[in-house]
């Protein structure tokens, strides 16, 4: 039987709760209460019950964004983990090539995310861009502000040239802490190179894997500046992710009311798919400590 | 003190009075009457702050699924809710 913890020691984390409190908590009391109320400025609101939550559960507009913005998150892990792995196993373990890797991996995560969205804007345009001009030479009709699918494929090439780095660099920290009492152990089983990656380098990736399935999910979910940087949304609606669609109804149309109704239900999709990360991570861990 | 800026209305005082009486509620409980994890029908480890937390976050998907399906107003998704939590607390 286990002994009942003693939780007192969370009570040392208040000073941290205040300040979550000052800048999380208590702005987000303020976007509940805007999503029952509808105001036309200078701080005046009137009761709108539930009905922004209502209009936005049925409202098609919201719906294209969702779905347009999962199809985003599933297209771009399912290239990034992948290739991210495939990009670890194949980094040198040791020496100046290593390092060397380990930096040329890590620039595109330190460029600021509006540069990103900038550099893929003009490296795309037909006139001066060197990708959409060699394209166009090549004779392909290749044009992201006009055509959909040109768009959607710059945005994910975009994210994945951005972010595979990051899949890349945990999973190459995580197959560096494997001993290699292990592969010399596959070796006298003979074991082949599938083998060895199925049943020795994939589970003891698996904990730095979820991690960067977790933080590859909440980014992409919640991307903003680079599709807005570089297609502004467009064609059309084309790519126009939810936080797009979000910031374009509670600033552009000053909808405050609806907006925060939309985020209130952003927001517990997040917390959700956060909380089931967490708990299966947590879960790994406790079981991985009883083996 | 002056809190017209967060538009505050009674519904939402009510709402987040009653999650604040809720977690001193369970901070008191878990100084009282400390408790050990236990693992239940998701097969995960769970705590009371677990079980609330869970509660709180199912109920908040109920009453939208709620609102989508039958509209306003919200009572009988609220009774499901409670049924919901008494569950979580009884079985998660």
């Amino acid at each position: 039987m286990d002994k009942p913890v003693n939780n007192k020691a969370w009570f040392l984390v208040l000073p941290v709760l205040v300040l979550v409190a000052f800048s999380a908590v208590i702005p987000l009391m303020t976007v509940v209460n805007y999503s029952v109320q509808d105001t036309f400025g200078n701080n005046v609101f009137f009761w709108a019950g539930l009905e922004w939550f209502e209009q936005a559960l049925s409202s098609s507009r919201l719906h294209d964004a969702l779905l347009r913005q999962i199809l985003f998150s599933v297209i771009i892990l399912a290239i990034q983990v992948p290739l991210g792995i495939f990009v670890a196993l194949n980094m040198p373990k040791r020496g100046f090539w290593a390092s060397l890797c380990l930096v040329l991996m890590a620039l595109p995560l330190l460029i600021p995310w509006n540069v990103v969205g900038t550099i893929w804007q003009i490296f795309g345009r037909v006139d001066i861009g060197l990708l959409g001009y060699t394209l166009d030479k090549l004779g392909i009709n290749y044009n992201y502000t006009a055509n959909a699918i040109d768009a959607w494929v710059t945005v994910i090439v975009m994210d994945v040239w951005h972010w595979t780095s990051l899949v890349a660099l945990l999973c190459y920290a995580g197959l560096q802490s494997i001993p290699d009492a292990y592969y010399q152990a596959a070796k006298i089983d003979q074991a082949s190179r599938w083998k060895v990656f199925r049943y020795i380098e994939l589970p003891k990736m698996q904990g730095v894997l979820l991690i960067a399935i977790l933080l590859r999910f909440m980014d992409s979910f919640m991307i903003y500046t680079e599709p807005f940087v570089v297609t502004g949304g467009g064609p059309g609606n084309a790519t126009t992710f939810l936080s797009i669609d979000l910031v374009k109804m509670a600033i552009g149309q000053f909808d405050l009311g609806p907006a925060a109704a939309f985020s209130i239900m952003y927001f517990l999709v997040i917390m959700l798919i956060s909380w089931v990360f967490y708990t299966v991570m947590t879960n790994l861990d406790k079981r991985e400590e009883m083996q | 003190m002056n809190l017209t800026w967060m538009a505050w209305t009674m519904p939402t005082a009510i709402f987040f009075l009653v999650i604040a009486a809720l977690l001193i509620l369970m901070t008191i409980l878990a100084i009282r009457y400390p408790e050990t994890p236990r693992v239940g029908v998701l097969r995960i480890e769970t705590t009371r702050g677990d079980r609330l937390f869970i509660s709180l976050l199912g109920s908040a998907f109920i009453c939208l699924a709620w609102l989508a399906a039958f509209g306003a107003p919200l009572w009988g998704g609220l009774i499901l809710c409670l049924v919901y939590a008494a569950a979580v607390f009884r079985w998660v």
